[in-house]
C-alpha cells in the first residue's frame, strides 16, 4: 500500500508536470460539449424548396405561403417549368421540387380531387425524408382547412376519425439538449480516460522506463493501480466541468441523484480505465495505441446510441452493442439525468459494466507481464 | 555469487541465436566484465539474469536464488541499469532517486553512505529534470538509482557507451570503490580498453563466451610473437604485409599493423620491406592488448 502512495504521488506529479496536456484535456471537452450538440440536433430546419406554379391562382399562393410559414422550408426558386425546377435540384439549389398543375384552384373546386407531384433531392437522406414527411403534413393540414372553408356539395360528410394524443414523458418539451448532452458528455469522458490509460504505460514502455521499474519487487497490481487512479480522477473532473456547461449551456440538471450519478461514474470509469490498460498491453508504441483506441472510440460512438437508437439494429448487432460499456452507460446518464432512476432502476446496466470491466481488467493483468 | 550453467537463448522463434550454451560463474565481490562487439548477447545475458527474461535452456542463479522460481527474492537484492537510460526524464534527480528507494522500501537517508561519492557530484543539479542532464550525469544518476537500495549484486549494461573519456574514467573508479564495499558486479562494456579495469573478463563474440580469465593471463596466455610494423604509407603496407606469406594475422590499430607470423618467418619480414621500398619501416615486438586476444581468438 506504501508503494501505491509513492507511485501515485509520482504519476500525479509527471501528469500535472505535462502542463499541455492537462490544458489540451481540460478544454477540449469544454469545446466539443459546446459545439457538438448543436450539430447533433435532429430537427431539420431550412430546408430549401423550388416551386413550379403552372396555376397561378389565389389558392396556389395560399399553398406555397402556408409552406413557407411553418418555419422548416425556405422558397429558394420560382420557377416556370418542371425541368427547370430539375435543374435547380441537381445544382443542389434545393432540396424538394413541387410543382402546382394548371387548372389547380378550379379542378379543386369542381371536382374536389387535385394532385401535386413532390421531386425529393435524396441524397442528404434524413432532411428528404423529414422533408418529404413535413410537407406530407402541411398537405394534410391544407386539405382540413379548405374542406372547412368551403362545404363543397352543400352536405359536409363527417370524416370518423382517431386522433392521437401523445405525450412526451420524462421530456415533455422534446428538447433534444436533453437527450444528446448526457450522451456527448460519455463519449468525452470514455475518449479521455481509455487513450490516456492507453498510452500511460506505453509511454514507459517507449522510453524505457519499464525495465527499470520491472526489476523492483513493485506489484503489478500496485504498479498498474497507480496508473489507472491518475486517470480516474481527471475523469472526475472533466464529467463534472461537463455537468456544469449542461446546466448553464443547456440547461440541463439532473433529475436523479447526483450521487447515483457519480457511483456509476467511478464503476464505469474501471471498465473504461481496464480496455484502455488491455490496449496499452498489447502495444509497443503509442502510435500503436492510439491507432487501436481511435478504433475502439469510433465504434463506441457510433453504436452506443449517442445519436440513433439502439433497439432498431438488427439482432446481432444489438448483441455486440449489449457488450460495450458505453452503451450502459449512456442508458444510465439519460435514466438519471431526465427520469432521475435510482440504484435498483439501473442495476442491470451497473452489473453488466462491472463485469465487463472484470474482463477487461483481468485479462489486461494477466497480460502484462513484467518479464517481456 | 552468480553462476550460469548452460545458458541458451533464440529470438524470433529460433530464427536467430542469442546465447549458445553460456556457463560461467563469479565470485562474491568479483568486478566481472562481459566484452563484446554488438549483438554478442550481453543485453541478453543481463535481461536473463535480471529475471526480466526467460531462457530457452539452462540454469542460473543469482545470489543463490533461481532466477525462474526466486525472481522475486532476485528483484530485492539486485540493482540493474540497463543500457538504456531508463529513468523519469520528466522527474528530477532528487525525485527519481527518492521515486527508486521508495519502491525499494527504502530512502535515500538509509543508504546515503552507498552513494554518497556519485550522488555528490550530481547534487548541485539536484533540481534539474533528468532529461536535461548530460550523458555522464544520467549514467551517475542511473548508477545511484541502482544503488540506492543497498543491493548485494550490481548489473550494468554498457554504462560508458556514449560517454566522454573523462567520465569513463570517473564511472569506472566509482565501481572500483563499490567493489571494495563488497558488491559484486557484472559489467559488460564494447570497449577492449575497459577490460584492465575488471577481475575476469567473458570475451563474448555471437552468443558465445570466447574466453574466460584474469586480462593479465589472458595477455600472458597469448600464444605468439606480436609484432607492431609502422610505415607512412601504411595503407600500401597493410596490402604488402598481408601478401607475405608467413604472416598469420594481420589488422590494423591506430596507425600500426599489428602482425603475427606463422613459425619463424619474422626473421625475414624486415628483408622482404625493404625489397618494396619503404623507408621509413619499423618493426618491433610489443605486448598484446585484450583486444589482440580478441582477434586470436575469433580467428580461431
Amino acid at each position: 500500500m506504501r508503494s501505491l502512495f509513492f507511485l501515485l504521488e509520482k504519476e500525479s506529479r509527471q501528469l500535472l508536470r505535462n502542463k499541455q496536456l492537462i490544458r489540451v484535456l481540460i478544454i477540449a471537452p469544454i469545446i466539443q460539449l459546446i459545439l457538438m450538440p448543436l450539430a447533433a440536433n435532429y430537427s431539420v430546419k431550412n430546408i430549401s424548396i423550388a416551386v413550379v406554379d403552372h396555376d397561378r391562382s389565389t389558392l396556389s399562393q395560399r399553398f406555397i405561403s402556408k409552406i413557407t410559414a411553418s418555419g422548416y422550408f425556405k422558397l429558394t426558386a420560382y420557377v416556370n417549368t418542371y425541368s427547370e425546377a430539375l435543374a435547380v435540384l441537381e445544382k443542389d439549389r434545393a432540396d424538394l421540387a413541387i410543382q402546382i398543375p394548371a387548372n389547380f384552384e378550379k379542378n379543386l373546386v369542381r371536382e374536389n380531387v387535385q394532385k401535386i407531384y413532390i421531386a425529393i433531392n435524396a441524397i442528404e437522406g434524413t432532411k428528404a425524408n423529414l422533408g418529404g414527411a413535413y410537407l406530407g403534413s402541411i398537405i394534410t393540414d391544407f386539405n382540413s382547412e379548405i374542406r372547412a372553408a368551403w362545404p363543397l356539395g352543400g352536405v359536409v360528410e363527417p370524416i370518423p376519425q382517431i386522433t392521437i394524443a401523445s405525450s412526451n414523458w420524462y421530456n415533455p418539451l422534446m428538447n433534444y439538449n436533453l437527450y444528446i448532452v448526457p450522451a456527448i458528455l460519455v463519449t468525452l469522458v470514455t475518449a479521455m480516460g481509455m487513450m490516456q490509460s492507453a498510452f500511460s504505460i506505453v509511454r514507459e514502455k517507449e522510453s524505457g522506463t519499464i525495465e527499470q521499474i520491472n526489476v523492483t519487487p513493485i506489484k503489478k497490481h500496485i504498479f498498474i493501480l497507480g496508473k489507472l487512479l491518475p486517470f480516474m480522477v481527471l475523469a472526475l473532473v472533466i464529467f463534472t466541468l461537463g455537468l456544469c456547461i449542461a446546466w448553464l449551456l443547456y440547461h440541463v440538471t439532473p433529475v436523479g441523484s447526483l450521487l447515483v450519478l457519480y457511483a456509476s461514474l467511478i464503476i464505469y470509469l474501471f471498465a473504461v480505465l481496464g480496455l484502455g490498460l488491455l490496449i496499452s498491453t498489447y502495444s509497443a508504441t503509442q502510435q500503436q495505441a492510439m491507432s487501436l483506441s481511435f478504433f475502439f472510440i469510433n465504434i463506441f460512438n457510433m453504436m452506443s446510441g449517442v445519436f440513433n437508437s439502439v433497439d432498431s439494429m438488427p439482432q446481432w448487432a444489438k448483441n455486440i452493442v449489449e457488450t460495450f460499456p458505453p452503451s450502459h452507460f449512456i442508458k444510465i446518464m439519460r435514466m438519471v439525468v431526465l427520469k432521475g432512476s435510482g440504484f435498483s432502476d439501473i442495476s442491470y446496466h451497473l452489473v453488466v459494466i462491472v463485469l465487463i470491466g472484470l474482463v477487461f481488467n483481468t485479462w489486461a493483468v494477466l497480460n502484462y507481464r513484467k518479464t517481456v | 555469487m552468480i553462476s550460469l550453467s548452460n545458458i541458451s537463448k533464440t529470438y524470433n522463434k529460433g530464427q536467430i541465436t542469442a546465447l549458445k550454451h553460456i556457463s560461467f560463474s563469479v565470485d562474491h565481490g568479483e568486478l566481472f566484465g562481459l566484452i563484446g562487439p554488438d549483438g554478442a548477447g550481453k543485453t541478453t545475458l543481463f535481461r536473463i539474469l535480471t529475471t526480466l527474461l526467460f531462457a530457452d535452456e539452462g540454469d542460473a542463479t543469482v545470489n543463490g536464488f533461481d532466477v525462474v522460481h526466486d525472481y522475486k527474492q532476485i528483484r530485492n537484492c539486485v540493482g540493474y541499469m540497463p543500457g538504456k537510460f531508463s529513468l523519469y526524464q520528466d522527474l528530477t534527480v532528487e525525485e527519481n532517486l527518492n521515486f527508486f528507494a521508495t519502491i525499494f522500501g527504502t530512502t535515500i537517508r538509509e543508504n546515503y553512505a552507498l552513494v554518497k561519492d556519485i550522488y555528490q557530484q550530481i547534487e548541485p543539479f539536484k533540481n534539474r529534470m533528468a532529461g536535461k542532464l548530460s550523458g555522464g550525469m544520467k549514467q551517475k544518476l542511473g548508477l545511484c538509482c541502482a544503488l540506492i537500495h543497498k543491493p548485494d549484486v550490481l548489473f550494468l549494461d554498457e554504462p560508458t557507451t556514449g560517454v566522454d573519456v573523462v567520465s569513463r574514467r570517473e564511472f569506472w573508479e566509482m565501481l572500483a570503490r563499490l567493489k571494495k564495499q563488497g558488491i559484486t558486479i557484472v559489467v559488460s562494456t564494447p570497449y577492449m580498453d575497459e577490460a584492465n579495469r575488471c577481475d575476469r573478463i567473458a570475451l563474448m563474440q555471437k552468443g558465445v563466451v570466447l574466453s574466460i580469465d584474469d586480462p593479465a593471463n589472458m595477455i600472458k596466455d597469448f600464444p605468439q610473437k606480436l609484432y607492431a610494423i609502422k610505415a607512412s604509407n601504411s595503407f600500401q603496407l597493410l596490402q604488402d604485409v598481408r601478401n607475405y606469406s608467413g604472416v598469420d594475422s594481420c589488422f590494423a590499430f591506430g596507425d600500426a599493423l599489428h602482425v603475427t607470423f606463422r613459425d619463424s618467418s619474422d626473421q625475414n619480414m624486415m628483408a622482404y620491406l625493404y625489397t618494396k621500398a619503404y623507408t621509413d619501416v619499423s618493426m618491433e615486438i610489443i605486448t598484446p592488448s585484450i583486444e589482440d586476444c580478441f582477434i586470436h581468438l575469433l580467428k580461431d
